[in-house]
């Protein structure tokens, strides 16, 4: 389903992000992806996402090579997969309902299904009752859950959560993976990067550890060993 | 595009413009100094080409005639000056007509009227006003008006005088001539100059408030939403900024046109901006409106673009 093959990335300024970094992705995997500050996780992420190229290598996404899609065909491969960032990034103007309801409409589905998906998703998400809050009327936590909302609801193939607990408290942390763990068991492929040790011990699922923009381990049933 | 995406475009670039309050208080208000400045532009032009229009046409040629010149001579002379390619108009004004404007200009002056009607006989001469389509032209026509007495040689004289002639007459002509034309010049490269710096500031108004929208923008860009449509409602916003302001400007314009407008006509003569703008309004809500609009939309939409760029 998604393949890195031999990417690597290195900045201007000679830094090694990536570094002949490969391996691939099955459909309905829960992938986890390990490392300190600066392993090189979110640049991962990125080239995945097509916000950025990489130096050599490719990103294949269902056959495609992300990098060669072009610009105007960027929605549509984004579309399919959802995304959760560390720091929630919703649409600081616009309601939790809003928020959700503009992903869908980019999907280009009907005011009718809006109307009725919206608040079923985040009823999933336990935000039934604040659907007109805008985003700094909410807690870290209830943001991070409108963005995994906003991530589902049109159902991608794949999501990728990029240090979606940095900035929550352990209940909100637990929470959070809890609510990606029954994405994954609806059959939905998820990519975590954290640096959580407890969130990675819990999940028992495969892991990829990182350092230095290599990748240095890559085990089936995974720990946090760094 | 599709109805429900205009609709939703639409109902995106109100509530953006609604809830950034501050940013859309700030960018209107910049735009309403852009086209108060356009509006101002085309009132200066309007009364500096009223006034030069005005003084040209009252800088004509009296040529007047003796009392004895035979009419049908002067009329001649008048066609002969009609043929010429440099004379717009030539008015006939005969020795009973000037004399019945002169009691006419003198009406509440007994004296003079008292004096006229002792002479008994009409002492006044037939004139031809004569107009030229340019100030400078005068110079060749006169110098025609010579040659013609030239060729009446040997008849007796019938013009009298021709108020030309007189030097200090034709120093101030010349002198407001290359005045007005200089002043036009000036004028014009001032506004020019005004118009493109408070296009620009209105410019930069707009990509500023959108700068402060291109983590959104980038956002939008993530969650797979095409460029058209992140694009739209910020156009959106832009032609409302343009919109509003421009009927923000409109309205400005009454009451200070409304309160100038009579020292207007008296400074400058024939023309009263209040009237002005009331008779040519459709012209001013075009010109104000459209600027104010493709301004915002131009503006909004080269601003978006570069964040677009993910």
């Amino acid at each position: 389903m998604i393949y890195f093959d031999r990417v690597s990335k290195v900045y201007a300024d000679n830094s090694v992000a990536l570094d002949d970094v490969s391996f691939s992705v099955e459909p309905g995997e829960f992938i986890s992806v390990v490392g300190h500050s600066g392993a090189g996780k979110t640049t991962l992420v990125k080239m995945l996402l097509a916000e950025e190229k990489p130096s050599s290598g490719s990103v294949f996404f269902e056959s495609v090579n992300v990098h060669q899609v072009p610009s105007r065909r960027m929605g549509d491969l984004r579309r399919k997969i959802g995304t959760v960032f560390q720091d929630f990034r919703l649409l600081p103007g616009r309601t939790a309902y809003e928020n959700i309801a503009f992903a869908m409409e980019a999907a280009g589905r009907s005011d009718e299904e809006i109307q009725s998906d919206v608040p079923h998703v985040l009823e999933l998400v336990d935000l039934g009752d604040k659907l007109n809050n805008f985003p700094d009327e909410l807690s870290g936590g209830e943001q991070q859950r409108v963005a995994i909302a906003r991530a589902i609801v049109t159902q991608p193939d794949v999501i990728i959560a990029d240090e979606p607990t940095g900035n929550l408290d352990p209940v909100n942390t637990f929470e959070v993976v809890q609510i990606l763990k029954k994405i994954n068991d609806l059959g939905t492929t998820i990519i975590l990067t954290t640096h959580n040790k407890g969130v990675i011990d819990s999940l028992k699922k495969r892991v990829i550890t990182m350092d230095r923009g290599k990748v240095v381990r890559d085990d089936r049933e995974g720990k946090y060993i760094l | 595009m599709s109805w429900t995406n205009i609709k939703r475009v639409f109902k995106a670039g109100f509530l953006d413009f609604w809830r950034n309050g501050f940013v859309s208080f700030t960018s209107v208000l910049m735009m309403i100094f852009t086209l108060f400045v356009i509006g101002l532009a085309i009132f200066s032009g309007v009364i500096l080409n009223t006034t030069l229009q005005e003084f040209r046409e009252k800088a004509d040629m009296n040529v007047y005639f003796t009392t004895d010149a035979p009419e049908e001579n002067i009329l001649a002379l008048g066609e002969s000056l009609r043929a010429l390619p440099e004379v717009a108009t030539v008015e006939y004004i005969s020795r009973e007509e000037a004399l019945a404007q002169f009691r006419e200009r003198h009406q509440n002056d007994q004296l003079t009227l008292q004096a006229l009607d002792e002479l008994g006989d009409n002492p006044l001469g037939a004139v031809l006003n004569v107009r030229a389509h340019e100030l400078t032209q005068y110079d060749t026509i006169a110098g025609f008006l010579k040659s013609e007495e030239a060729l009446g040689e040997g008849n007796p004289q019938i013009i009298e005088k021709i108020n030309y002639y007189d030097e200090q007459h034709r120093a101030a002509v010349d002198r407001l001539a290359s005045i007005t034309d200089s002043a036009k010049w000036i004028g014009l490269i001032v506004i020019c100059i005004f118009i493109a710096a408070t296009v620009a500031i209105s410019f930069n108004t707009l990509r500023l408030a959108i700068y402060s929208s291109r983590d959104e923008i980038h956002v939008m860009r993530l969650v797979g939403a095409g460029k058209g449509y992140i694009r739209a409602p910020f156009v959106v916003e832009g032609i409302l900024y343009g919109l509003i302001a421009g009927l923000i400007t409109l309205i400005l314009f009454y009451p200070i046109t409304w309160w100038m407008g009579s020292a207007t006509e008296r400074f400058f003569g024939g023309i009263n901006v209040f009237s002005y703008y009331l008779s040519h309004f459709p012209f001013f809500f075009l010109v104000i409106v459209g600027s104010g609009v493709l301004l915002g939309a131009v503006a909004s939409f080269l601003a978006v673009r570069r964040y677009l760029q993910i």
